[in-house]
């Protein structure tokens, strides 16, 4: 079957692109949350300091977690890819 | 310099594979993951840009201290006539401020930098409302509140105290969101 067109490839490329989607919705958040939490810093509200840091962390630790998805995805597409060589045994 | 990794294929023992080839495949179907790959890790670090950002907002709020004002002679109340303002800076050398007196017995004072992009404010005595030429942003001059345009925050004040005739600026007061 054809690289391009073989199913496996294709439900990586979407999963990729799902995890892709979602790191960037967590990052527009991660932007705005710094942004206001700046914002309320500069204002004199201390108390949002605190909490909005574990978000932003949380939310960085997903993303991470995410990335580290989508470089299994690429690896096992490789893999699926890839011909055997003739020294070597499955 | 670590140039090879272990194989991932299933069964296949101790075959190392450059590292190379992650990124630069001879196959024309592979660039799709490269390329998303690559930006989804562009994404990643940003996102802990982010949280560092965050965690450097954290340590600067643990660390500050409370600041201490020391007491400033600004002027005589009679130097400033009705509607009239004189500039001074508290409490630094660095921080111009603006006393206005907007009643006989009225006097106010608030930090002269616009909270949002740190223009210089003038008073307008026919609106009686300080304003920022820069971007438009109008404050009240009773409590220094933004009226109206682009500034986040109400200005700082000064707070003052009067002794006989003398105007002394004694502290600042930092005001949160309007």
């Amino acid at each position: 079957m054809d690289q391009q067109t073989h199913p496996g490839r294709k439900r990586g490329l979407t999963a990729i692109d799902g995890a892709l989607a979602l790191i960037a919705l967590l990052l527009i958040v991660q932007m705005w949350l710094l942004t206001a939490t700046l914002e309320s810093y500069l204002a004199g509200h201390h108390e949002v300091v605190l909490p909005a840091a574990i978000i932003s962390g949380l939310m960085s630790l997903v993303s991470v977690g995410l990335y580290l998805f989508v470089r299994r995805i690429d690896a096992e597409a490789r893999v699926r890819r890839e011909p055997m060589k003739p020294n070597e045994s499955r | 310099m670590k140039l090879f990794k272990r194989s991932f294929r299933m069964g296949a023992r101790n075959v190392r594979e450059p590292l190379w080839r992650d990124e630069f495949s001879i196959y024309t179907a592979d660039e799709r993951y490269v390329s998303r790959r690559q930006f989804t890790k562009f994404l990643v670090l940003t996102s802990l840009g982010m949280f560092a950002g965050n965690v450097w907002i954290l340590v600067r709020a643990a660390f500050s201290k409370t600041p201490t004002f020391s007491e400033k002679f600004i002027c005589r109340a009679s130097d400033v006539p009705v509607g009239g303002v004189q500039l001074f800076r508290f409490p630094t050398e660095n921080d111009p401020c603006i006393l206005i007196r907007p009643e006989e017995d009225t006097f106010v004072a608030y930090s002269q930098k616009c909270t949002h992009l740190s223009c210089a404010v003038f008073y307008s005595p026919e609106k009686k409302r300080l304003e920022c030429p820069c971007h438009e942003g109008y404050f009240s001059v009773r409590n220094g509140a933004v009226l109206q345009g682009p500034p986040p925050r109400p200005l700082p004040r000064v707070l003052l105290e009067r002794r006989g005739e003398e105007i002394i600026a004694v502290g600042m007061e930092l005001r949160g969101e309007t």
